[in-house]
């Protein structure tokens, strides 16, 4: 790290970029540079920190994902963890913002090929880490929007907008009731085999994510109005959006938006 | 001359000189509905960088009734690169919200290349570090209006390049930027057990004017490749008998400071805490000149037990046959 006098090679400290390296891989050697006062090996001591990091950056992702860790349990989730933390680190110190990409990289995972549904259910694990932490907004009430809806013409015009804790999940799988199987039950449970999963075959399921007076409920929705609150999240006039989701229940998915105060204006 | 925001008399309300804890999300609801005895609570910045949501709600609740201090532990002040500025402004905004009695951060390193690696990294303790921290102490204590408060950290491998003490670098940082000390005696104790050294040099070196806090935490015991004593900064016990005898000749020597219990492992109920607490509160009492002191709340009855060891390191070893059903555990 020095730059000017700079001193005898064997006593030059390691880069910041060495440690790191070292660091991240322990088939590395410890970087050189380090002492120790009695003359032991520093690599045992070095160890210390990778272990740390890896401690740390496993735990932090089992606690964003906690439904993942009691289905494979802590070992393979572990090993999951770790091939993770390599293949896509933080790359800032806020951990509850890290985890974004675990979903793909589950899907991508050897290892778990055979359980197909994960990389769904960790990606309703994201929108829920995700709404506890979304930006507070009032949300528009029903008496807010009477007016409105007593005006048919503006009212198929009008864009309602999502509140910012919004997610969507539409997936082919029964992750939702999963998920809220472990809610009810949050223990640890051996990991099925793939024939005794459901496999998407004629189950699939969606929710809506969302924060409501300060708790995050995962709502199943059928998969019309799934369709719908996609179709205005991608910003469409409800006309369209209705339009765009065959067999809606308009008045139903209107409901269901504003008893869970997902939406936050209606332009 | 320093600004007038790192005059350590400056005005304004202080804490006194009593105990806080670490605030962990499962005491917070018993912390709201029964106010304990404490002077203030601690987080760690980063828990809190969200843009809303129930935990900055709580946070804001807990506000109201104690008084605060904010650690930070990712802002890599000892890094070689540049101060993440976008961390920065986060941290500005919530100490700007939750205006904290404190802010501190570490002695120590925490990021690299575009990568947080989750872990306060050791420094060389050299001339071309002094600089570089003293840089980013400015930079800090400038962009947030503050004073910084420096905490020694605990250590596991020193450099062949160090050319000057951990306390006579720390001594330094503090003449030049003008920052405070917050003195982990935990960290003071494990750095100088890992190294052969003695607790007390740092704790002579430092201005004990600079110290305007004080960590106890516990520690984990494991052994060097020589089977040397080899502690392991884990939070996840009580304080160990060491610290506490290194807290009371602390305190005989600099006089009373706010000390945090620091717990981030294997949390035990508030009680217990709390009991560790007053264990601390009693001391500072002993320590404190002026009225006798009030009658000391109940101490537990050990404080010696440490955690486990750590075990290897896994990362990189990632097995790659598929998985196969059957025991999670």
């Amino acid at each position: 790290m020095s730059t000017a006098a700079c001193p005898p090679t064997n006593t030059a400290a390691p880069s910041a970029a060495a440690f790191a390296a070292a660091l991240l891989d322990p088939t590395r050697p410890a970087p050189a540079g380090l002492q120790t006062h009695n003359g032991s090996d520093p690599g045992v001591r070095f160890n210390v920190y990778r272990n740390n990091v890896v401690a740390a950056l496993t735990g932090a992702l089992a606690a964003s994902f906690p439904v993942i860790t009691a289905l494979i349990g802590p070992p393979r989730f572990a090993t999951l963890a770790h091939a993770f933390i390599a293949a896509a680190p933080p790359t800032a110190p806020v951990l509850t913002a890290w985890g974004e990409a675990f979903a793909d990289f589950i899907a991508a995972f050897p290892p778990a090929a055979g359980y197909p549904l994960l990389p769904d259910l960790a990606r309703l694990e994201w929108l829920w880490l995700r709404a506890a932490q979304a930006a507070d907004a009032p949300a528009l009430t029903a008496p807010a929007l009477a007016s409105r809806l007593a005006a048919p013409a503006a009212l198929l015009a009008a864009r309602p907008r999502l509140h910012p804790t919004v997610g969507l999940l539409a997936s082919p799988y029964p992750v939702v009731s999963l998920w809220a199987a472990w809610q009810q039950d949050p223990r640890p449970a051996p990991l099925p085999s793939p024939a005794d999963l459901p496999t998407g075959r004629g189950e699939p399921e969606q929710a809506l994510v969302v924060r409501t007076g300060g708790t995050v409920a995962v709502v199943p929705i059928p998969p019309a109005t799934a369709a719908f609150i996609a179709a205005l999240a991608a910003g469409q006039p409800l006309a369209a959006a209705a339009g765009a989701a065959d067999g809606l229940d308009l008045g139903l998915s209107l409901a269901i938006l504003i008893r869970h105060e997902a939406l936050c204006a209606w332009d | 001359m320093h600004p007038a925001y790192l005059q350590p008399s400056r005005p304004g309300p202080r804490p006194p000189a009593r105990v806080g804890i670490g605030l962990k999300p499962q005491h917070v609801a018993a912390l709201l509905d029964r106010p304990a005895d404490l002077a203030f609570v601690e987080v760690h910045a980063e828990n809190y960088l969200v843009d809303g949501g129930p935990r900055l709600a709580q946070l804001a609740q807990i506000r109201a009734r104690y008084a605060l201090s904010i650690h930070g532990v990712g802002l890599s002040i000892g890094g070689p690169g540049p101060l993440d500025a976008a961390h920065l402004d986060r941290l500005d905004a919530l100490l700007r919200r939750f205006q904290p009695a404190w802010f501190s951060e570490h002695l120590a390193w925490s990021s690299h290349g575009g990568r947080y690696l989750a872990d306060l990294l050791p420094l060389p303790y050299n001339q071309a570090t002094l600089n570089r921290v003293c840089d980013h102490v400015d930079q800090v204590q400038e962009r947030l209006g503050r004073r910084l408060l420096l905490e020694n950290p605990s250590t596991y491998v020193e450099f062949a390049a160090s050319s000057m003490t951990e306390g006579a670098f720390l001594a330094e940082v503090v003449r030049r930027t003008g920052c405070g000390l917050l003195l982990d005696l935990t960290n003071a104790y494990i750095s100088a057990v890992n190294h052969g050294r003695d607790a007390w040099d740092l704790i002579q070196a430092v201005p004990a004017a600079a110290i305007d806090e004080l960590h106890l935490a516990g520690f984990a015991e494991d052994r060097d490749a020589a089977g040397a004593r080899l502690l392991i900064d884990t939070h996840g016990a009580p304080v160990a008998t060491a610290v506490w005898a290194l807290y009371r000749r602390t305190l005989a020597a600099i006089g009373p400071r706010p000390t945090l219990l620091e717990r981030d492992q294997a949390i035990p109920p508030l009680a217990e805490l709390l009991a560790e607490a007053a264990r601390a509160h009693a001391l500072l009492q002993a320590a404190t000149p002026g009225p006798a002191p009030a009658a000391a709340p109940a101490t537990p009855a050990s404080a010696t037990r440490v955690g486990h060891a750590v075990p290897a390191p896994l990362l990189g070893m990632a097995r790659t046959a598929a998985w196969a059903p059957g025991g999670s555990r």
